[in-house]
């Protein structure tokens, strides 16, 4: 084929720039993507509890991702702080991932267990009442908004065409579980769910 | 990866070179100068060859690229000859680490909590361990707040000492007080409220307080014992002296009675090995001596 002919012809010179271009996009994705291998959850996965899914969407809603990451990196001084790095398989369910890719706060891929639900009250009204050197904002509106839970099963719903075992009575108690919750503490519960299922996780993947 | 999937990236990327390299050396050719006949505002075009500077730096990245490829895990399932993985590059920097600060700390994890106290490289590291695992609860200059004890004051909740420190580091601790709301009515809670400031030896109501002393001697006196000095055992706080973990007005004291407390210190045993636990301990019961 003449240069001529690419060169005066607008489509398709795109559909070959596209061809191009996407050569390196198949070899990196594909694979990932039909294969499975990195997709399949840990053996001690677990889906979110009702409430710990309300919590996440308020960890959406709010930013949170903006300036904290969930994603442990192999090296060590980022294990000796966090603990285990992170793997594919611990993210299975996660729809979209939250990893982040900002550090202003710390990363929160190990957070659960590590701080009392009371600390996480405090911290939530107020940052600088316990880490007096703070710069992240407060929410205190967390604590007064309460939720109804209506969407609750229908989130579980979707997750489910996603991937994401949840059964029917996990749906069906959806609703009556969130009901009444405040956003603080849906927000809590999730927190404390972060990286819950990697403790006592022994492989490397 | 499936050895099908492996030849996929293995032909992509290759296969991709070589396009490059053929496109690059295919076009090396040229008429030599002659019109291409694009004419722009006078300006013309000439069908003159690339640059050799260009071509080389051109050729350069594709020589590069097959090092890479030779030398790191780029091909599918190859591993290349350097036998690099993210693991063993994360797995040796653990090493080298360890091979630096494993006989400090094993040194320090041998030492009394007497010498722990004062040494200086004990105290140091003691200190940076406080500041990035405890000080987020209890504060950079451990004196807490509402509902983080203070370590400094020599008053301990579980009990004074090294090990009773060190336990709390590696296992957590939950005190748990119940809501008494229920039981004692809002009569109950004021009666008791007056009667805990009177154990406390502070101003209180002294009517109220001598109600309050039979609803304490039925329902409190398990955990905060008779004399109201508390049981480190179950973590349940001395009343008697000034020091209030919850607040010590009237009306912090009388939420508390009604509504009960769950203080809860999560184990660091995830974060912390059992001969940093001992250095933080010693460095944490140094405070308040």
């Amino acid at each position: 084929m003449k240069h001529e002919v690419l060169e005066k012809n607008v489509g398709l010179m795109m559909a070959f720039i596209l061809v191009a271009v996407s050569f390196g996009g198949m070899v990196q994705i594909f694979p990932l993507l039909f294969e499975g291998e990195l997709s399949k959850p840990i053996e001690t996965l677990k889906p979110l509890t009702a409430v710990q899914l309300e919590g996440r969407d308020i960890y959406i809603r709010e930013g949170c991702a903006v300036c904290h990451t969930q994603m442990v990196r192999p090296l060590q001084h980022e294990t000796a702080r966090y603990g285990h790095y992170s793997v594919a398989g611990e993210d299975a369910y996660e729809h979209p991932f939250l990893w982040g890719s900002k550090r202003t706060g710390p990363d929160l891929a190990r957070v659960g267990g590590r701080y009392s639900d009371a600390w996480h009250v405090a911290h939530l009204m107020n940052p600088r009442s316990v880490v007096p050197v703070s710069n992240m904002p407060a929410y205190p509106w967390l604590f007064e908004n309460e939720l109804d839970g209506e969407d609750t099963a229908a989130k579980m719903k979707t997750l489910r065409i996603l991937g994401v075992p949840y059964t029917d009575a996990d749906v069906e108690g959806a609703q009556a579980a969130v009901q009444g919750t405040t956003e603080a503490q849906a927000l809590i519960a999730y927190l404390q769910s972060l990286g819950q299922d990697m403790k006592g996780f022994g492989g490397a993947r | 990866m499936s050895s099908a999937w492996s030849w996929f990236v293995i032909v992509g990327t290759l296969g991709s070179l070589i396009v490059f390299a053929v496109l690059l050396f295919a076009n090396r050719r040229t008429s030599g100068g002659e019109d291409t006949g694009h004419d722009y505002d006078g300006i013309k075009e000439l069908d003159n060859p690339l640059p050799m500077w260009w071509v080389g730096m051109f050729v350069l990245t594709i020589v590069y690229a097959i090092g890479y490829l030779v030398w790191y895990p780029g091909l599918g399932n190859v591993q290349g000859t350097a036998g690099w993985t993210s693991l063993g590059q994360w797995q040796a920097e653990v090493d080298r680490h360890d091979e630096r600060f494993a006989p400090i700390y094993a040194r320090l994890a041998a030492m009394s909590p007497e010498e722990l106290a004062s040494d200086r490289v004990a105290q140091q590291v003691g200190r940076r361990l406080f500041l990035n695992h405890c000080s987020t609860c209890h504060g950079v200059t451990a004196q807490g707040g509402f509902g983080f004890p203070n370590l400094t004051d020599g008053e301990w909740i579980w009990d004074s000492g090294f090990d009773k420190v060190k336990h709390a580091v590696l296992n957590g601790r939950n005190g748990i007080m119940p809501p008494w709301g229920a039981a004692l009515g809002d009569q109950g809670v004021a009666d008791v409220t007056q009667y805990t400031l009177s154990l406390a030896g502070r101003e209180h109501d002294a009517e109220a307080a001598q109600r309050g002393q039979a609803q304490y001697n039925t329902l409190c006196v398990a955990c905060h014992g008779a004399d109201g000095s508390g049981n480190p055992l179950l973590g349940a706080p001395n009343l008697t002296n000034d020091i209030w973990l919850y607040g010590g007005s009237a009306d912090e004291i009388a939420f508390t009675i009604k509504n009960g407390r769950n203080g809860n210190m999560p184990s660091f045993a995830d974060v912390l090995d059992e001969q940093k636990a001992h250095i933080l301990a010693g460095y944490v019961t140094s405070l308040s001596q």
